[in-house]
Protein backbone atom coordinates (compact mmCIF):
# COMPACT_ATOMS: atom_id res chain seq x y z
CA UNK A 1 0.00 0.00 0.00
CA UNK A 2 1.08 3.42 -0.82
CA UNK A 3 -1.07 5.41 1.03
CA UNK A 4 -1.71 4.79 5.09
CA UNK A 5 -5.36 3.73 5.96
CA UNK A 6 -5.49 6.41 8.35
CA UNK A 7 -3.42 9.54 8.38
CA UNK A 8 -3.73 12.60 10.64
CA UNK A 9 -1.70 15.31 10.59
CA UNK A 10 -1.69 17.98 13.25
CA UNK A 11 -4.99 17.47 13.96
CA UNK A 12 -6.70 19.13 16.98
CA UNK A 13 -9.83 17.34 18.68
CA UNK A 14 -11.94 18.62 21.71
CA UNK A 15 -14.43 17.44 23.81
CA UNK A 16 -16.19 20.07 25.13
CA UNK A 17 -13.80 23.01 26.62
CA UNK A 18 -10.57 20.65 26.92
CA UNK A 19 -8.15 19.16 24.27
CA UNK A 20 -8.32 15.40 23.99
CA UNK A 21 -5.19 15.81 21.39
CA UNK A 22 -2.91 18.87 20.43
CA UNK A 23 -1.14 18.55 17.01
CA UNK A 24 -2.08 14.99 16.61
CA UNK A 25 0.34 13.29 13.40
CA UNK A 26 -0.34 9.79 13.14
CA UNK A 27 -0.41 6.96 10.61
CA UNK A 28 -2.52 3.79 10.22
CA UNK A 29 -0.97 1.46 7.64
CA UNK A 30 -2.59 -1.89 6.86
CA UNK A 31 -1.43 -4.54 9.00
CA UNK A 32 -1.36 -2.74 12.05
CA UNK A 33 -3.21 -2.92 14.98
CA UNK A 34 -3.78 0.38 17.74
CA UNK A 35 -5.13 0.22 21.08
CA UNK A 36 -6.37 3.82 22.52
CA UNK A 37 -5.29 4.14 25.96
CA UNK A 38 -6.72 6.74 28.48
CA UNK A 39 -8.76 7.51 31.35
CA UNK A 40 -12.26 7.33 31.70
CA UNK A 41 -13.62 11.23 30.18
CA UNK A 42 -10.38 11.79 28.37
CA UNK A 43 -12.10 11.97 25.08
CA UNK A 44 -11.71 8.03 23.54
CA UNK A 45 -15.00 7.97 21.99
CA UNK A 46 -14.90 11.57 21.03
CA UNK A 47 -11.41 10.92 19.02
CA UNK A 48 -12.61 7.77 17.22
CA UNK A 49 -15.84 9.15 16.35
CA UNK A 50 -13.70 12.19 14.54
CA UNK A 51 -11.52 9.72 13.44
CA UNK A 52 -15.19 7.88 11.60
CA UNK A 53 -15.75 11.09 10.32
CA UNK A 54 -18.89 11.77 12.20
CA UNK A 55 -17.19 14.91 14.15
CA UNK A 56 -15.83 17.86 12.45
CA UNK A 57 -11.69 17.93 14.24
CA UNK A 58 -10.41 21.42 15.75
CA UNK A 59 -8.04 22.24 13.38
CA UNK A 60 -5.72 19.95 11.20
CA UNK A 61 -6.08 17.38 8.88
CA UNK A 62 -7.70 14.18 8.45
CA UNK A 63 -7.84 11.41 5.73
CA UNK A 64 -9.03 7.75 5.56
CA UNK A 65 -7.62 5.41 2.60
CA UNK A 66 -5.99 8.60 0.82
CA UNK A 67 -9.52 10.52 0.84
CA UNK A 68 -9.45 13.74 2.70
CA UNK A 69 -12.36 14.07 5.45
CA UNK A 70 -14.28 17.24 4.89
CA UNK A 71 -16.76 17.81 6.99
CA UNK A 72 -19.39 17.18 6.55
CA UNK A 73 -19.15 14.36 4.41
CA UNK A 74 -20.82 14.36 0.70
CA UNK A 75 -23.98 11.66 0.73
CA UNK A 76 -22.01 9.91 -2.37
CA UNK A 77 -18.96 9.82 -0.29
CA UNK A 78 -20.63 8.42 2.37
CA UNK A 79 -21.02 5.01 1.11
CA UNK A 80 -17.61 4.48 -0.21
CA UNK A 81 -16.51 5.74 3.11
CA UNK A 82 -18.78 3.10 4.67
CA UNK A 83 -16.68 0.66 2.58
CA UNK A 84 -13.79 1.44 3.66
CA UNK A 85 -14.14 1.98 7.30
CA UNK A 86 -16.16 0.44 9.89
CA UNK A 87 -17.55 1.57 13.30
CA UNK A 88 -18.06 -0.32 16.03
CA UNK A 89 -20.52 1.75 18.72
CA UNK A 90 -20.10 1.38 22.31
CA UNK A 91 -23.78 1.37 22.90
CA UNK A 92 -26.39 -0.71 20.63
CA UNK A 93 -30.14 -0.23 20.36
CA UNK A 94 -32.64 -2.30 19.22
CA UNK A 95 -35.89 -0.19 19.60
CA UNK A 96 -37.67 -2.50 16.88
CA UNK A 97 -38.20 -6.23 16.67
CA UNK A 98 -35.72 -7.92 14.23
CA UNK A 99 -34.01 -11.37 13.82
CA UNK A 100 -30.27 -12.03 14.43
CA UNK A 101 -29.94 -12.72 10.49
CA UNK A 102 -31.63 -9.54 9.69
CA UNK A 103 -29.55 -7.36 11.68
CA UNK A 104 -26.31 -8.86 10.86
CA UNK A 105 -27.05 -8.39 6.98
CA UNK A 106 -27.44 -4.80 7.71
CA UNK A 107 -23.67 -4.53 7.32
CA UNK A 108 -24.26 -4.95 3.65
CA UNK A 109 -25.58 -2.05 3.34
CA UNK A 110 -23.24 0.17 1.66
CA UNK A 111 -21.96 -2.88 -0.81
CA UNK A 112 -26.04 -2.89 -2.23
CA UNK A 113 -27.62 -0.74 -5.19
CA UNK A 114 -30.31 1.49 -4.15
CA UNK A 115 -32.90 -0.90 -5.42
CA UNK A 116 -30.85 -4.03 -4.33
CA UNK A 117 -32.12 -6.74 -1.91
CA UNK A 118 -29.82 -8.94 0.03
CA UNK A 119 -28.64 -11.78 -2.62
CA UNK A 120 -27.59 -15.35 -1.02
CA UNK A 121 -23.76 -14.26 -1.41
CA UNK A 122 -24.66 -11.41 1.00
CA UNK A 123 -26.72 -14.06 3.06
CA UNK A 124 -23.43 -16.60 3.04
CA UNK A 125 -21.05 -13.31 4.31
CA UNK A 126 -23.23 -12.90 6.84
CA UNK A 127 -23.67 -16.21 8.24
CA UNK A 128 -19.83 -17.05 8.12
CA UNK A 129 -19.63 -13.62 10.25
CA UNK A 130 -22.09 -15.11 12.91
CA UNK A 131 -19.76 -18.42 13.02
CA UNK A 132 -16.95 -16.49 13.35
CA UNK A 133 -18.63 -14.92 16.78
CA UNK A 134 -19.86 -18.27 17.85
CA UNK A 135 -23.23 -16.89 17.13
CA UNK A 136 -23.72 -20.54 15.16
CA UNK A 137 -27.59 -21.57 15.18
CA UNK A 138 -28.90 -18.13 16.21
CA UNK A 139 -29.76 -16.82 12.89
CA UNK A 140 -33.70 -16.94 13.64
CA UNK A 141 -33.54 -15.38 17.39
CA UNK A 142 -35.13 -12.15 18.27
CA UNK A 143 -32.58 -9.25 19.10
CA UNK A 144 -33.86 -8.12 22.26
CA UNK A 145 -34.06 -11.54 23.72
CA UNK A 146 -30.04 -12.00 23.39
CA UNK A 147 -27.84 -11.21 26.49
CA UNK A 148 -25.47 -8.29 26.63
CA UNK A 149 -22.55 -10.25 25.26
CA UNK A 150 -24.14 -12.15 22.82
CA UNK A 151 -25.60 -8.91 21.60
CA UNK A 152 -21.53 -7.24 21.66
CA UNK A 153 -20.77 -10.13 19.71
CA UNK A 154 -23.70 -10.05 16.60
CA UNK A 155 -22.44 -5.92 16.53
CA UNK A 156 -19.21 -7.35 15.69
CA UNK A 157 -20.33 -9.81 13.28
CA UNK A 158 -22.62 -7.01 11.61
CA UNK A 159 -19.07 -5.00 11.90
CA UNK A 160 -17.26 -7.99 9.83
CA UNK A 161 -20.66 -8.32 7.05
CA UNK A 162 -19.48 -5.13 6.20
CA UNK A 163 -16.00 -5.66 5.12
CA UNK A 164 -14.28 -2.89 6.16
CA UNK A 165 -10.18 -2.39 5.77
CA UNK A 166 -10.22 -0.07 8.67
CA UNK A 167 -11.69 -0.96 11.57
CA UNK A 168 -12.47 1.30 14.29
CA UNK A 169 -13.38 -0.22 17.64
CA UNK A 170 -14.88 1.62 20.49
CA UNK A 171 -14.52 -0.52 23.74
CA UNK A 172 -15.39 -4.14 21.59
CA UNK A 173 -14.64 -6.14 24.74
CA UNK A 174 -17.98 -4.73 26.24
CA UNK A 175 -19.72 -7.34 27.92
CA UNK A 176 -17.71 -10.23 26.99
CA UNK A 177 -16.34 -12.66 29.26
CA UNK A 178 -13.21 -13.73 29.14
CA UNK A 179 -13.13 -16.38 27.03
CA UNK A 180 -14.81 -14.16 24.17
CA UNK A 181 -12.76 -11.25 24.93
CA UNK A 182 -9.71 -13.30 23.74
CA UNK A 183 -11.95 -14.85 20.55
CA UNK A 184 -12.48 -11.72 19.77
CA UNK A 185 -9.02 -9.76 19.91
CA UNK A 186 -7.64 -13.32 18.09
CA UNK A 187 -10.21 -12.49 15.54
CA UNK A 188 -9.56 -9.02 15.17
CA UNK A 189 -5.52 -9.38 14.77
CA UNK A 190 -6.32 -12.27 12.14
CA UNK A 191 -8.22 -9.19 10.36
CA UNK A 192 -5.39 -7.25 10.89
CA UNK A 193 -2.90 -9.74 9.07
CA UNK A 194 -4.92 -9.69 6.02
CA UNK A 195 -4.52 -6.13 4.68
CA UNK A 196 -6.87 -4.13 7.26
CA UNK A 197 -5.89 -2.03 9.97
CA UNK A 198 -7.28 -1.92 13.26
CA UNK A 199 -7.76 1.20 15.82
CA UNK A 200 -9.70 0.05 19.07
CA UNK A 201 -10.35 1.58 22.37
CA UNK A 202 -9.60 -0.85 25.11
CA UNK A 203 -9.36 -0.57 29.11
CA UNK A 204 -7.24 -3.30 29.63
CA UNK A 205 -3.59 -2.15 29.03
CA UNK A 206 -2.66 -6.18 28.98
CA UNK A 207 -5.13 -6.62 26.60
CA UNK A 208 -3.49 -4.28 24.40
CA UNK A 209 -0.10 -5.08 24.74
CA UNK A 210 -1.06 -8.77 23.78
CA UNK A 211 -2.98 -7.95 20.75
CA UNK A 212 -1.77 -4.48 19.47
CA UNK A 213 1.16 -4.36 18.29
CA UNK A 214 0.78 -0.52 18.98
CA UNK A 215 -0.29 1.96 21.16
CA UNK A 216 -1.94 5.59 21.23
CA UNK A 217 -2.02 7.08 24.84
CA UNK A 218 -4.04 10.14 25.48
CA UNK A 219 -3.00 11.75 28.88
CA UNK A 220 -5.91 14.42 29.03
CA UNK A 221 -3.56 17.80 28.71
CA UNK A 222 -4.03 17.43 24.68
CA UNK A 223 -0.91 15.37 25.28
CA UNK A 224 -0.44 12.05 23.71
CA UNK A 225 2.20 9.46 22.72
CA UNK A 226 1.98 7.01 19.90
CA UNK A 227 4.12 4.24 18.95
CA UNK A 228 5.26 0.17 19.12
CA UNK A 229 3.33 -1.42 22.15
CA UNK A 230 6.62 -2.61 23.69
CA UNK A 231 7.71 0.63 23.99
CA UNK A 232 5.04 2.87 25.08
CA UNK A 233 2.77 0.41 27.11
CA UNK A 234 5.39 0.10 30.33
CA UNK A 235 3.95 0.57 34.23
CA UNK A 236 6.04 4.72 34.19
CA UNK A 237 4.12 5.52 31.69
CA UNK A 238 0.26 3.87 32.43
CA UNK A 239 1.03 4.87 36.04
CA UNK A 240 0.89 8.77 34.60
CA UNK A 241 -2.26 7.79 32.33
CA UNK A 242 -4.48 6.33 34.81
CA UNK A 243 -3.27 8.48 38.19
CA UNK A 244 -2.67 5.55 39.52
CA UNK A 245 0.89 3.17 40.15
CA UNK A 246 0.55 0.21 38.09
CA UNK A 247 3.14 -2.69 38.27
CA UNK A 248 4.12 -4.87 35.28
CA UNK A 249 4.37 -8.55 35.63
CA UNK A 250 5.54 -11.30 33.55
CA UNK A 251 4.02 -14.72 32.80
CA UNK A 252 4.20 -16.95 29.99
CA UNK A 253 6.43 -14.53 27.25
CA UNK A 254 2.90 -11.83 28.10
CA UNK A 255 2.86 -8.88 29.85
CA UNK A 256 0.11 -7.97 32.36
CA UNK A 257 -0.58 -4.67 34.47
CA UNK A 258 -1.92 -4.08 37.92
CA UNK A 259 -2.73 -1.84 39.91
CA UNK A 260 -0.12 -1.72 43.15
CA UNK B 1 -36.44 -10.22 5.86
CA UNK B 2 -38.47 -11.71 3.20
CA UNK B 3 -36.69 -12.10 -0.39
CA UNK B 4 -37.76 -9.52 -3.32
CA UNK B 5 -40.10 -12.47 -4.33
CA UNK B 6 -42.10 -12.92 -1.04
CA UNK B 7 -42.55 -9.20 -0.33
CA UNK B 8 -44.05 -8.83 -4.02
CA UNK B 9 -46.62 -11.81 -3.32
CA UNK B 10 -47.70 -10.16 -0.33
CA UNK B 11 -47.94 -6.90 -2.01
CA UNK B 12 -49.92 -8.56 -5.05
CA UNK B 13 -52.26 -10.31 -2.26
CA UNK B 14 -52.73 -6.81 -0.31
CA UNK B 15 -53.44 -5.12 -3.57
CA UNK B 16 -56.44 -7.20 -4.12
CA UNK B 17 -57.52 -6.72 -0.86
CA UNK B 18 -57.69 -2.60 -1.70
CA UNK B 19 -59.47 -3.36 -5.38
CA UNK B 20 -62.05 -5.75 -2.68
CA UNK B 21 -62.38 -3.07 -0.54
CA UNK B 22 -63.31 -0.07 -3.25
CA UNK B 23 -65.96 -3.01 -4.76
CA UNK B 24 -67.76 -3.54 -1.22
CA UNK B 25 -67.56 0.62 -0.79
CA UNK B 26 -69.41 0.92 -4.67
CA UNK B 27 -71.56 -1.91 -3.89
CA UNK B 28 -73.08 -1.04 -0.42
CA UNK B 29 -74.94 1.98 0.58
CA UNK B 30 -78.27 3.08 1.57
CA UNK B 31 -79.82 2.83 -1.89
CA UNK B 32 -79.56 -0.59 -3.02
CA UNK B 33 -77.53 -1.41 -6.48
CA UNK B 34 -76.90 -4.54 -8.52
CA UNK B 35 -73.65 -6.17 -9.56
CA UNK B 36 -74.04 -4.89 -13.39
CA UNK B 37 -75.02 -1.29 -11.85
CA UNK B 38 -71.11 -1.16 -10.44
CA UNK B 39 -69.43 -2.95 -13.71
CA UNK B 40 -71.53 -0.25 -15.76
CA UNK B 41 -70.47 2.35 -13.98
CA UNK B 42 -66.57 1.72 -13.87
CA UNK B 43 -66.99 0.64 -17.76
CA UNK B 44 -68.81 3.91 -18.42
CA UNK B 45 -71.16 2.77 -20.85
CA UNK B 46 -74.23 3.09 -19.38
CA UNK B 47 -76.61 5.64 -17.97
CA UNK B 48 -79.27 5.35 -15.07
CA UNK B 49 -79.91 6.66 -11.39
CA UNK B 50 -77.59 3.96 -9.70
CA UNK B 51 -74.65 4.38 -11.83
CA UNK B 52 -75.00 7.85 -10.79
CA UNK B 53 -75.11 7.26 -7.76
CA UNK B 54 -71.99 5.02 -7.65
CA UNK B 55 -69.76 7.05 -10.39
CA UNK B 56 -70.60 10.57 -8.61
CA UNK B 57 -71.00 9.78 -5.57
CA UNK B 58 -69.42 6.85 -4.09
CA UNK B 59 -66.23 6.13 -6.46
CA UNK B 60 -64.95 9.35 -5.47
CA UNK B 61 -65.43 8.91 -1.83
CA UNK B 62 -64.27 5.68 -2.01
CA UNK B 63 -60.80 6.82 -3.77
CA UNK B 64 -60.96 9.73 -1.01
CA UNK B 65 -60.69 7.01 1.90
CA UNK B 66 -58.03 5.31 0.61
CA UNK B 67 -55.64 8.14 -0.67
CA UNK B 68 -56.46 9.23 3.22
CA UNK B 69 -55.64 5.62 4.63
CA UNK B 70 -52.91 5.18 2.58
CA UNK B 71 -51.41 8.34 3.78
CA UNK B 72 -52.35 8.33 7.28
CA UNK B 73 -50.12 4.98 7.12
CA UNK B 74 -47.56 5.85 5.67
CA UNK B 75 -46.95 9.29 7.33
CA UNK B 76 -47.61 7.08 10.46
CA UNK B 77 -44.76 4.16 9.24
CA UNK B 78 -42.74 7.45 8.64
CA UNK B 79 -42.86 9.11 11.80
CA UNK B 80 -41.94 5.51 13.55
CA UNK B 81 -38.87 5.65 12.16
CA UNK B 82 -38.09 8.74 12.72
CA UNK B 83 -39.28 8.95 16.22
CA UNK B 84 -37.28 5.49 16.32
CA UNK B 85 -41.00 4.57 18.49
CA UNK B 86 -42.83 1.87 17.54
CA UNK B 87 -46.08 4.27 19.31
CA UNK B 88 -45.80 7.39 16.82
CA UNK B 89 -48.18 8.29 15.02
CA UNK B 90 -48.89 11.02 11.91
CA UNK B 91 -50.36 13.33 14.71
CA UNK B 92 -47.91 12.92 17.10
CA UNK B 93 -45.64 16.45 16.17
CA UNK B 94 -49.11 18.55 16.46
CA UNK B 95 -49.58 18.37 12.40
CA UNK B 96 -53.75 17.66 13.26
CA UNK B 97 -54.24 20.34 15.37
CA UNK B 98 -52.49 23.25 13.30
CA UNK B 99 -55.03 21.88 10.88
CA UNK B 100 -57.86 21.59 13.11
CA UNK B 101 -57.46 25.21 14.13
CA UNK B 102 -57.05 26.29 10.21
CA UNK B 103 -59.98 24.51 9.44
CA UNK B 104 -62.39 25.78 11.94
CA UNK B 105 -61.11 29.34 12.01
CA UNK B 106 -62.51 29.07 8.01
CA UNK B 107 -65.60 27.53 9.55
CA UNK B 108 -66.12 30.05 12.08
CA UNK B 109 -65.57 33.17 9.65
CA UNK B 110 -68.25 31.50 7.43
CA UNK B 111 -66.15 31.07 4.77
CA UNK B 112 -66.62 28.45 1.59
CA UNK B 113 -65.15 24.88 1.55
CA UNK B 114 -62.33 25.51 -0.74
CA UNK B 115 -60.94 28.09 1.62
CA UNK B 116 -61.72 25.67 5.11
CA UNK B 117 -59.26 23.11 3.16
CA UNK B 118 -56.83 26.05 2.55
CA UNK B 119 -56.85 27.35 6.02
CA UNK B 120 -56.60 23.45 6.84
CA UNK B 121 -53.67 23.16 5.02
CA UNK B 122 -51.67 26.04 6.04
CA UNK B 123 -52.30 25.55 9.86
CA UNK B 124 -50.79 22.35 9.21
CA UNK B 125 -48.27 23.62 7.51
CA UNK B 126 -47.35 26.22 10.27
CA UNK B 127 -47.84 23.81 13.05
CA UNK B 128 -45.11 21.51 11.23
CA UNK B 129 -42.74 25.25 10.72
CA UNK B 130 -42.82 25.39 14.25
CA UNK B 131 -42.18 22.01 15.57
CA UNK B 132 -39.46 22.10 12.99
CA UNK B 133 -37.89 25.59 14.27
CA UNK B 134 -38.18 24.99 17.60
CA UNK B 135 -36.77 21.31 17.61
CA UNK B 136 -34.04 22.25 14.96
CA UNK B 137 -33.19 25.05 16.99
CA UNK B 138 -29.67 24.41 18.04
CA UNK B 139 -29.47 21.56 15.58
CA UNK B 140 -29.66 18.87 17.80
CA UNK B 141 -31.84 16.65 16.29
CA UNK B 142 -33.29 14.58 19.94
CA UNK B 143 -36.44 12.76 19.61
CA UNK B 144 -37.28 14.20 22.85
CA UNK B 145 -37.16 17.79 21.99
CA UNK B 146 -39.10 17.03 18.78
CA UNK B 147 -41.61 15.00 20.88
CA UNK B 148 -42.00 17.37 23.60
CA UNK B 149 -42.67 20.59 21.23
CA UNK B 150 -44.99 18.31 19.28
CA UNK B 151 -46.67 17.59 22.27
CA UNK B 152 -47.12 21.45 23.42
CA UNK B 153 -48.01 22.69 20.02
CA UNK B 154 -51.12 19.88 20.11
CA UNK B 155 -51.92 20.82 23.22
CA UNK B 156 -52.17 24.28 22.58
CA UNK B 157 -54.07 23.99 19.42
CA UNK B 158 -56.57 21.51 21.41
CA UNK B 159 -57.26 25.32 23.33
CA UNK B 160 -57.40 27.08 20.48
CA UNK B 161 -59.69 24.55 19.06
CA UNK B 162 -62.12 24.52 22.48
CA UNK B 163 -61.83 28.49 22.31
CA UNK B 164 -63.33 28.41 18.85
CA UNK B 165 -65.92 25.96 19.54
CA UNK B 166 -67.18 28.04 22.64
CA UNK B 167 -67.66 31.20 20.56
CA UNK B 168 -68.98 29.15 17.53
CA UNK B 169 -72.57 29.88 16.63
CA UNK B 170 -74.80 27.03 17.32
CA UNK B 171 -75.56 26.06 13.83
CA UNK B 172 -71.83 25.80 12.77
CA UNK B 173 -71.24 23.36 15.50
CA UNK B 174 -72.36 19.79 13.82
CA UNK B 175 -70.04 20.77 11.18
CA UNK B 176 -66.93 20.94 13.17
CA UNK B 177 -67.58 17.97 15.03
CA UNK B 178 -67.47 16.47 12.22
CA UNK B 179 -64.79 17.83 10.85
CA UNK B 180 -62.82 17.44 14.24
CA UNK B 181 -63.77 13.51 14.23
CA UNK B 182 -62.91 13.19 10.40
CA UNK B 183 -65.47 12.53 7.78
CA UNK B 184 -64.96 11.79 3.99
CA UNK B 185 -68.43 12.87 3.30
CA UNK B 186 -67.10 16.69 2.70
CA UNK B 187 -64.22 15.87 0.94
CA UNK B 188 -63.97 17.12 -2.58
CA UNK B 189 -61.85 15.71 -5.38
CA UNK B 190 -59.81 12.69 -4.14
CA UNK B 191 -57.17 12.86 -6.47
CA UNK B 192 -54.62 15.59 -5.09
CA UNK B 193 -54.29 13.14 -2.10
CA UNK B 194 -53.98 9.69 -5.04
CA UNK B 195 -51.23 11.49 -6.81
CA UNK B 196 -49.44 12.67 -3.53
CA UNK B 197 -49.47 9.10 -1.79
CA UNK B 198 -48.16 7.59 -5.13
CA UNK B 199 -45.55 10.06 -5.15
CA UNK B 200 -44.45 9.91 -1.61
CA UNK B 201 -44.91 6.14 -1.83
CA UNK B 202 -42.35 6.01 -5.01
CA UNK B 203 -40.00 8.90 -3.46
CA UNK B 204 -40.13 6.75 0.12
CA UNK B 205 -39.29 3.37 -1.47
CA UNK B 206 -35.63 4.00 -3.05
CA UNK B 207 -35.07 5.22 0.67
CA UNK B 208 -36.56 2.35 2.44
CA UNK B 209 -33.02 0.63 2.99
CA UNK B 210 -31.86 4.22 4.46
CA UNK B 211 -34.97 3.95 6.59
CA UNK B 212 -34.06 0.52 8.14
CA UNK B 213 -30.71 1.67 9.07
CA UNK B 214 -32.24 4.93 10.45
CA UNK B 215 -34.68 2.99 13.07
CA UNK B 216 -31.62 1.35 14.20
CA UNK B 217 -29.69 4.35 15.86
CA UNK B 218 -28.20 7.43 13.55
CA UNK B 219 -24.33 6.46 14.52
CA UNK B 220 -24.78 3.18 13.13
CA UNK B 221 -26.60 4.34 10.09
CA UNK B 222 -23.81 6.87 10.03
CA UNK B 223 -20.72 4.47 10.12
CA UNK B 224 -22.86 2.45 7.12
CA UNK B 225 -22.86 5.14 5.12
CA UNK B 226 -26.53 7.33 5.65
CA UNK B 227 -26.89 11.02 5.14
CA UNK B 228 -28.24 10.75 8.65
CA UNK B 229 -29.43 14.38 8.83
CA UNK B 230 -30.94 15.03 5.39
CA UNK B 231 -32.82 11.73 5.08
CA UNK B 232 -34.40 12.71 8.34
CA UNK B 233 -34.89 15.68 7.21
CA UNK B 234 -36.60 14.35 4.40
CA UNK B 235 -39.13 11.89 6.13
CA UNK B 236 -39.98 14.70 8.58
CA UNK B 237 -41.06 17.07 5.67
CA UNK B 238 -42.65 14.12 3.54
CA UNK B 239 -44.68 12.71 6.57
CA UNK B 240 -45.40 16.39 7.72
CA UNK B 241 -47.35 16.63 3.90
CA UNK B 242 -48.69 13.35 3.63
CA UNK B 243 -50.84 14.04 6.68
CA UNK B 244 -51.75 17.96 5.83
CA UNK B 245 -53.19 16.28 2.67
CA UNK B 246 -54.95 13.49 4.47
CA UNK B 247 -56.26 16.20 6.98
CA UNK B 248 -57.03 18.60 4.43
CA UNK B 249 -59.60 15.90 2.85
CA UNK B 250 -60.57 14.14 5.19
CA UNK B 251 -60.26 16.15 8.36
CA UNK B 252 -58.62 14.08 11.57
CA UNK B 253 -59.00 10.68 11.25
CA UNK B 254 -57.33 8.58 14.44
CA UNK B 255 -55.69 5.46 14.78
CA UNK B 256 -54.82 4.57 11.79
CA UNK B 257 -51.61 6.02 11.15
CA UNK B 258 -50.74 4.45 14.69
CA UNK B 259 -52.67 0.83 14.12
CA UNK B 260 -51.67 -0.03 10.51
CA UNK B 261 -47.93 0.18 10.61
CA UNK B 262 -48.02 -1.32 14.11
CA UNK B 263 -49.97 -4.09 12.49
CA UNK B 264 -48.34 -5.06 9.62
CA UNK B 265 -45.29 -5.02 11.71
CA UNK B 266 -46.60 -7.26 14.05
CA UNK B 267 -47.66 -9.70 10.96
CA UNK B 268 -44.39 -9.14 9.25
CA UNK B 269 -42.34 -10.42 12.57
CA UNK B 270 -44.69 -13.62 13.24
CA UNK B 271 -43.50 -14.26 10.14
CA UNK B 272 -39.96 -13.78 11.14
CA UNK B 273 -39.40 -10.75 8.44
CA UNK B 274 -38.66 -8.25 10.98
CA UNK B 275 -39.19 -4.60 10.34
CA UNK B 276 -38.43 -3.99 6.78
CA UNK B 277 -39.48 -0.39 4.88
CA UNK B 278 -38.43 -2.04 1.90
CA UNK B 279 -41.98 -4.36 2.38
CA UNK B 280 -43.64 -2.45 5.20
CA UNK B 281 -44.13 0.97 3.53
CA UNK B 282 -46.06 0.02 0.35
CA UNK B 283 -48.36 -2.55 2.70
CA UNK B 284 -48.91 -0.05 5.03
CA UNK B 285 -50.05 2.27 2.39
CA UNK B 286 -52.06 -0.59 0.88
CA UNK B 287 -53.87 -2.10 4.01
CA UNK B 288 -54.77 1.58 5.38
CA UNK B 289 -56.11 2.43 2.14
CA UNK B 290 -58.44 -0.91 2.00
CA UNK B 291 -59.22 -0.72 6.07
CA UNK B 292 -60.28 2.80 5.78
CA UNK B 293 -62.25 2.25 2.23
CA UNK B 294 -64.03 -0.56 4.24
CA UNK B 295 -64.24 2.08 7.53
CA UNK B 296 -65.87 4.45 5.67
CA UNK B 297 -68.65 2.40 3.72
CA UNK B 298 -69.76 0.82 7.28
CA UNK B 299 -69.69 4.45 8.41
CA UNK B 300 -72.43 5.48 5.91
CA UNK B 301 -74.12 2.55 6.20
CA UNK B 302 -74.39 1.29 9.31
CA UNK B 303 -77.20 3.31 10.47
CA UNK B 304 -78.05 4.71 6.84
CA UNK B 305 -79.36 7.07 5.89
CA UNK B 306 -77.85 8.31 8.47
CA UNK B 307 -73.60 8.89 8.92
CA UNK B 308 -71.36 8.10 11.15
CA UNK B 309 -68.14 10.33 11.23
CA UNK B 310 -65.78 7.43 9.84
CA UNK B 311 -63.04 8.91 12.89
CA UNK B 312 -65.29 7.87 14.92
CA UNK B 313 -65.69 4.12 14.03
CA UNK B 314 -61.96 3.78 13.15
CA UNK B 315 -61.14 4.94 17.05
CA UNK B 316 -63.70 2.47 18.16
CA UNK B 317 -62.27 -0.17 16.17
CA UNK B 318 -58.72 0.83 16.87
CA UNK B 319 -58.71 1.05 20.25
CA UNK B 320 -59.52 -2.17 21.63
CA UNK B 321 -56.98 -3.61 18.91
CA UNK B 322 -54.41 -1.53 20.11
CA UNK B 323 -54.85 -2.30 23.58
CA UNK B 324 -54.87 -5.53 22.52
CA UNK B 325 -51.46 -5.40 21.08
CA UNK B 326 -50.03 -3.28 24.00
CA UNK B 327 -50.81 -6.02 26.70
CA UNK B 328 -49.31 -9.19 24.61
CA UNK B 329 -46.34 -7.49 23.53
CA UNK B 330 -43.93 -8.06 26.28
CA UNK B 331 -41.07 -9.02 24.03
CA UNK B 332 -41.42 -6.29 21.97
CA UNK B 333 -40.81 -3.58 24.27
CA UNK B 334 -38.25 -4.29 26.54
Amino acid sequence: MNSALLEARRLDVDIGSHRICRALDWRVEAGESWAILGRNGVGKSTLLATLAGFLAPQGGHLSIAGLALPNPIPGADLRAMARIRGYLSQHQFDPFASTVMETVLVGRHPHLGRWDWESAADRRIAEAALTELDLDGFAEREVQTLSGGERQRLAVAQLLTQEPRLFLLDEPLTHLDLSHQVAVMEMFARRAAHDAAIVAVLHDPGFAARYCGRALLLFGDGEWLAGPAAEVINATNLTRLYGHPLRELCADGHRWFVPC
Amino acid sequence: MPTRRRALLVLAALAGLAVLSLLVALAAGSMAVSFNDVVHAIGGSSDGLAVEVIRGLRLPRALAAFACGGLLALAGALMQVLLRNPLADPYVLGISGGAAVGALSAMLAGLALAFINLFAFAGAFAAMLVVFGLAHGDSSWTRTRLLLTGVIVASGCGAVVALIMTIAPEDELRGMLFWLMGDLGHSSSPWPALTLLALGLLAMLPFSRELNLLSRGDTLARALGVSVDRVKFGIYVLASLLTAVAVTTAGSIGFIGLVVPHLVRLAMIRLGWGNDQRLLLPASVLFGGSLLVLADTLARSVIAPQQLPVGVLTALLGVPVFLFLLGRQPHEQR
